[in-house]
């Protein structure tokens, strides 16, 4: 079944997908709100920014990362000269990467949630006295609840499948970067096709579970917005 | 004590320039076709719409002027809108208290339970919202603003998306809500007919600017504003019970111009009543006729005739000093010679009792 290395790699691809979706309803709910709720003209500027990672080639933005985060990178290069490490090949590297590439899936679903409530239930919670904040809190997320368990589960699961801007910035360092769609592909290479079964079946049943939630959970709701 | 409203705004397509002057009792309607303004003019009321040279006094406070605005949620106001937007995520319950909670203490002066009984929702709290009939959600609605102890209600077309028998359930509760508390309200509506029962001063609104203003009983009989010329022109008249004929079953009730005659009502004699005369229900003849069927018939002076359309005519007519329509054809208005000062009789063939 599993080796030890294995499991290490899904523990490490399971913490990975949990915290980049963490930081991910943090940062991607008010950036959802905001293009959701805003007149601005510039809009579909950060629209289209939010959505290239959905065309980009994952190889592509793990090259530029890797270019920021390492050693000789403006980044990389600042956190060596105060002391720290170069971010490329850490897990911390790592998230930055996952919370990049999984950015419209989070941000997508949020917005569409919050653009389907629209103006009115937020009016009358004015009129009741509540401020923007309070709206914020008491209507505007209550109402988007679909969405957030949409962002959630669609940020989580595609992180997990994620390779190529792992590959590029995580390496493939077992105990620290080594995800699970790695150590696949590692299998692959050996001929290990026992332990690839075993691990990519994991990551199919996982994924299925998942997705079963969401559709099972919220019906009105599409996933990936055309 | 007045409300003063001075609004200016445009959007593309659409604009609103009003000065108001509306008393800060009772129920001020805002009358008018779709389209010409009485939403957002309420909306700028409650602060949803911004527009940079406003200004806004409910009674002795100001609530916007050049250097402040306040945010809708600092207002004072109950606001119930169209569709009665409830919040789908919480329960009847919740709803109603979803703004009484964010009051302060001495804020609430109507208690929830009196919010509730007045909108009669008491059996409906532990519900959700979507599962409610089009009647009760507007009900909610109602009570969720009540709930928040308002300086003034503003109501938007609350019974526009009911039936006819749906609007009989509400308006009840609009009348003792208006009985029984002081609290301005402003009333958008489209439907002279909800005015006429509801509404003590009339805004008429059109393309974004005020016609006329005044009481609803004097603008409905203004043959200069499209009311009086309308299919539906009528005129509000203010009368008191007399008596009971337990005889014949009738009730009488007396008013500045004569006593009219109606079918029995079970009210208390001295109450007063508004009553509700048609235009096209009220003839004219130049002597008091005897041997007719009609009871209703006072004496009165042509005040004013206007034509409406091609055959017809509205007349205005003054018994005692109150108004009163008359729809007849041209035709008859020539043939009796009607002009302005000409003695009359009115005969109204049917009345309406509004409360």
């Amino acid at each position: 079944m599993f080796n030890e290395a294995d499991l290490t790699a899904l523990a490490i691809t399971l913490k990975l997908a949990a915290v980049t979706t963490m930081i991910l309803l943090i940062l991607g709910t008010p950036l959802a709100w905001w293009l959701a709720r805003s007149r601005s003209r510039l809009k579909f500027i950060l629209e289209a920014i939010v959505a290239l990672p959905l065309v980009l080639p994952p190889t592509v933005l793990g090259f530029y990362l890797l270019v920021t985060l390492g050693p000789r990178g403006p980044v990389g290069g600042l956190m060596e000269s105060l002391g720290g490490r170069p971010l490329a090949f850490t897990f911390t590297g790592l998230v930055i990467g996952s919370v990049i590439y999984s950015l419209p899936f989070v941000v997508q679903p949020l917005q569409n949630a919050f653009e389907a409530i629209g103006r009115r239930p937020l009016e009358v919670a004015a009129t009741l006295r509540a401020s923007s904040i309070d709206r914020f809190f008491t209507v505007a997320v209550p109402l988007a609840r679909p969405g957030f368990l949409t962002a959630a589960v669609l940020g989580f699961a595609h992180t997990l499948g994620e390779f190529g801007v792992v590959l590029m910035i995580g390496g493939n360092i077992p105990g620290e970067t080594q995800v699970v769609s790695i150590a696949i592909y590692d299998h692959v290479e050996g001929m290990e096709y026992v332990h690839a079964h075993w691990l990519s079946a994991g990551l199919l049943l996982l994924s299925f579970l998942m997705l079963l939630t969401v559709y099972g959970l919220n019906r009105r709701f599409r996933i990936v917005q055309a | 004590m007045s409300i003063e409203a001075r609004f200016k705004l445009s959007k593309s397509d659409f604009s609103l320039n009003v000065d108001l002057i509306v008393p800060s009792d009772g129920i001020t309607s805002l009358l008018g076709p779709s389209g010409c303004g009485k939403t957002t003019l309420l909306r700028a009321f409650a602060g949803l719409e911004k527009c940079d040279d406003g200004y806004l006094k409910i009674a002795d406070s100001v609530w916007q002027d050049k250097q402040h605005f306040l945010l809708p949620h600092q207002r004072p106001v109950g606001y119930v809108f169209q569709e009665s937007s409830l919040f789908s995520h919480i329960s009847v319950r919740g709803n109603i208290e979803y703004g009484f909670n964010r009051l302060a203490k001495t804020e609430q002066k109507i208690s929830l339970d009196k919010a509730i009984e007045l909108s009669g929702v008491s059996h409906l709290l532990d519900r959700k919202a979507d599962t409610l009939s089009g009647g009760e959600r507007q009900r909610v609605a109602i009570a969720r603003a009540l709930a928040v102890s308002p300086r003034i209600l503003l109501m938007d077309e609350p019974l526009a998306a009911l039936d006819s028998a749906r609007k009989q359930e509400i308006l009840p509760y609009l009348e003792s809500m208006h009985d029984e508390l002081d609290i301005p309200v402003i009333y958008v509506s489209h439907s002279t007919d909800e005015v006429a029962r509801l509404a003590d001063y009339l805004v008429l609104l059109d393309n974004g600017k005020v016609v006329a203003t005044g009481l609803t009983g004097e603008m409905l009989t203004r043959l200069d504003l499209p009311l009086a010329r309308g299919e539906n022109a009528e005129a509000l008249i203010e009368a008191v019970v007399a008596e009971h004929d337990d005889e014949f079953s009738l009730t009488y009730l007396d008013f500045a111009g004569g006593r009219f005659t109606v079918t029995r009502k079970d009210l208390p004699v001295g109450c007063s009543v508004r009553l509700r005369v048609a235009a096209r229900d009220v003839s004219l003849t130049l002597e008091h006729q005897s041997g007719t069927s009609i009871l209703n018939i006072f004496p009165a002076i042509v005040d004013e005739i206007t034509a409406v359309g091609e055959a017809q005519v509205t007349v205005r007519l003054l018994a005692s000093g109150v108004a009163l329509l008359s729809r007849l054809t041209r035709k008859s208005a020539s043939l009796l010679g009607l002009e302005a000062g000409k003695q009359v009789y009115a005969q109204a063939k049917s009345v309406a009792l509004l409360s």
